[in-house]
């Protein structure tokens, strides 16, 4: 994940063009390829009539009808967006408090510290993540006895704060601190301050790090594989689960909600942070 | 109008007093911004604060509205020790030199911001909203988004939104310096008119000397921190102390002389009669003399008359600066307002004319 906000037109700056570099256009044009055209396969698919992966026989919605019907598909996208929106929410509070603290609060020994604590998740491979919650959480589900969802939304919580943070930091980096300045000059007390300007200000960027983490959280197959308890299944882990059977269209209907979804919440969070204030 | 309803003796306490203030910025190297500032601002005045780029002009107004606590001294808000309060407790409200006008906000609504956070009831809120939006001549546009007018109706909306809960004083950080000229002179004429109908007492900050003669009851000449000299325009610029002053407002010729008593004799001669400063002893000095406050006369000098030679002529409309050589070398400008037929009372380049002071003409410096 880039920082929307910084990613600026560095290479235009360049006294170069990468377009005049020799194979520029076939490296692009594989990369595109290979990205794009294996998931358009699968949308194609989702609607095919017949059982084949690979045979076209005709355009229906069955796998989708099926996929509805499917108690333990329900059951587990259910469970992904109660997942998501705890998550979420809770990581972006907390996202909210740790920028307010790195961007508004005097320097103070030990920031440089936080923000890379904070982004610590993005560093760390996941996998090493799922596998130190694993062997905490097993110690802690045997000590305790307890194997609610509690431990799936810590873990996701845990990892939704770096995506939340980002672009509401980049967000509070832009703000001109004058304003919150002249509003404390106009009799607000710091609450208020707060609530009528450093809030309202922000929220879009609030609402682009929700939209992030919630997508994230969605999406996220390995850490959720780890620590998840018996009937526990997202809609993630559990396709890969049926993966390991036998794979119907069903799966690609699947496949392609959660991409259409993730699109629309994904257009929504550039849409938020591409707006100029 | 207000200041009628206060006490007759309340007058001679001043609205603003800065009392032996200093602030430092810590930091890898340590800035200090303002060194042993003292300066007390009378009720009602149009004060100014003028000085070059960095002299501290913004970290003062920063000081009194409370952004930032001074490391040493005190500031007085009508006679009470402000120095800890916070800035939403002090009566006092700013103009920002980029207007911070709330953007998630209509102009009305920016107006309203500040009797709003004072908990002023809706209708006395209403009825200032209007009123404020009346004097800044903003009323057609008060439903607008501050992001959708232009660069001088943000100016009038800031000063609005600053005025709305009639402060005791109000500060304004160069609030004319992002104008363009015309527009700039109709807003200094402005602000005086409202600094005369509210009676707040303005402190106002500008780099731009003429601004500053024209706008100031009293104007403090600042640089690197320290504040050179007080006092009314006229003072500043035809007593000023330092030569510093002198230089950064009008234009100014320096010449070399001898005080002895009450005495000066400049060293191109002419031995001339001057009021001495305080803190200046008999020996050399230098003296300011304004370039308006010579003239010429073609001929050869005498008495107190100084011989010069024309070196340039700069023709400008209203007035024609000559600049001349004196026999000691030093170079002085004189500027004389142009009347009908003026132009062939003077020999042309090269010529020698007398030089001769207008009474007063020569301020003895302290440097
Ligand atoms: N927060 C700060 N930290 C460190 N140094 C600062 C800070 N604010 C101001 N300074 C320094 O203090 C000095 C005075 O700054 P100040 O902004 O008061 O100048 P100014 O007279 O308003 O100048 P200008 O006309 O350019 O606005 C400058 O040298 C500046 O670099
Ligand atoms: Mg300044």
């Amino acid at each position: 994940m880039t920082d929307p906000a910084r990613d600026a037109p560095t290479s235009k700056a360049r006294g170069y063009s990468v377009r005049t570099l020799p194979g520029f256009a076939i490296v692009a044009l594989f990369t595109f390829v290979v990205l794009y055209a294996p998931i358009m396969i699968l949308v194609t698919y989702s609607f095919n009539a017949g059982t084949s992966l690979a045979i076209w026989e005709g355009f229906s919605l069955r796998w989708y009808q099926r996929a509805i019907a499917n108690e333990q598909v329900q059951d587990a996208a259910l469970r992904s967006l109660y997942l998501a929106t705890v998550a979420a929410s809770v990581g972006t509070v907390a996202a909210t408090m740790a920028a307010l603290a790195t961007t508004r609060i005097r320097r103070f020994p030990g920031r440089t510290m936080i923000y890379a604590l904070v982004n610590q998740p993005l560093m760390v491979p996941e996998i090493v993540t799922a596998v130190a919650l694993l062997i905490v959480f097993a110690a802690v589900k045997v000590w305790t006895g307890h194997t609610s969802m509690i431990y799936l939304i810590v873990a996701h919580t845990a990892f939704c704060v770096p995506f939340a943070y980002l672009p509401i930091r980049a967000r509070l980096e832009t703000m001109d601190t004058s304003l919150e300045a002249a509003a404390a000059d106009l009799y607000a007390s710091r609450w208020q301050v707060f609530r009528r300007v450093t809030l309202p200000l922000m929220w879009p960027g609030i609402v682009a790090g929700l939209l992030l983490a919630f997508v994230i959280s969605l999406d996220d197959v390995v850490i959720t594989e780890f620590v998840k308890s018996a009937g526990q299944d997202t809609l993630p882990t559990y396709m890969l689960g049926q993966l390991r059977r036998v794979v119907t269209p069903e799966i690609n209907a699947i496949s392609t909600a959660i991409l259409v979804a993730g699109a629309i919440l994904v257009s929504l969070f550039f849409m938020l942070t591409m707006r100029k204030r | 109008m207000d200041q009628l309803t206060h006490p007759d003796s309340a007058s001679d306490i001043s609205a603003v007093e800065v009392n032996r203030v200093s602030k430092i910025f810590a930091g890898e190297q340590e800035v200090r911004a303002l060194d042993d500032v003292s300066v007390s601002i009378r009720r009602n005045e149009f004060f100014t604060l003028l000085g070059p780029s960095g002299c501290g002009k913004t970290t003062l107004l920063r000081l009194i509205a409370g952004f930032e606590p001074p490391t040493m001294g005190t500031l007085q808000l009508g006679g009470r020790n402000i120095s800890r309060l916070p800035p939403n407790q002090r009566p006092i409200n700013t103009v920002f030199q980029n207007y911070a006008l709330f953007p998630h906000m209509s102009v009305a609504g920016n107006i309203a911001f500040g009797l709003e956070m004072l908990g002023k009831p809706k209708s006395e809120i209403a009825e200032t909203v209007d009123r404020m939006l009346r004097l800044v001549q903003m009323e057609p546009l008060r439903n607008r988004r501050t992001s959708e007018i232009s660069g001088g109706q943000q100016q009038r909306v800031a000063l609005a939104r600053a005025l709305a809960p009639h402060p005791e004083v109000l500060l304004l950080d160069e609030p004319l310096s992002a104008l363009d000229l015309k527009l700039r002179k109709e807003m200094q004429i402005e602000l005086k008119r409202l600094q005369h109908e509210t009676g707040i007492t303005f402190i106002f900050v500008t780099h731009d000397q003429e601004e500053a003669l024209t706008m100031s009851d009293r104007i403090a000449v600042m640089s690197a921190g320290r504040i050179l000299q007080i006092g009314s325009p006229r003072d500043i610029y035809e007593r000023p102390a330092e030569r510093f002053v002198a230089n950064f407002i009008g234009e100014s010729n320096f010449l070399d002389a001898e005080l002895t008593g009450n005495t000066v004799t400049l060293r191109a001669g002419g031995r001339f009669e001057v009021t001495v400063p305080d803190g200046v002893a008999d020996g050399a000095v230098s003296v300011l003399i304004r370039p308006e406050h010579a003239s010429l006369r073609a001929g050869e000098p005498t008495g107190k008359e100084i011989a010069a030679v024309i070196e340039n002529i700069v023709y400008s409309g209203d007035a024609t600066a000559v600049h001349l050589r004196l026999g000691t070398g030093e170079l002085v400008k004189v500027r004389m307002a142009n009347a009908p037929g003026s132009d062939d009372a003077l020999p042309g380049l090269g010529g020698t004319v007398a030089m001769s002071f207008a009474p007063g003409a020569i301020t003895v410096l302290k440097d």
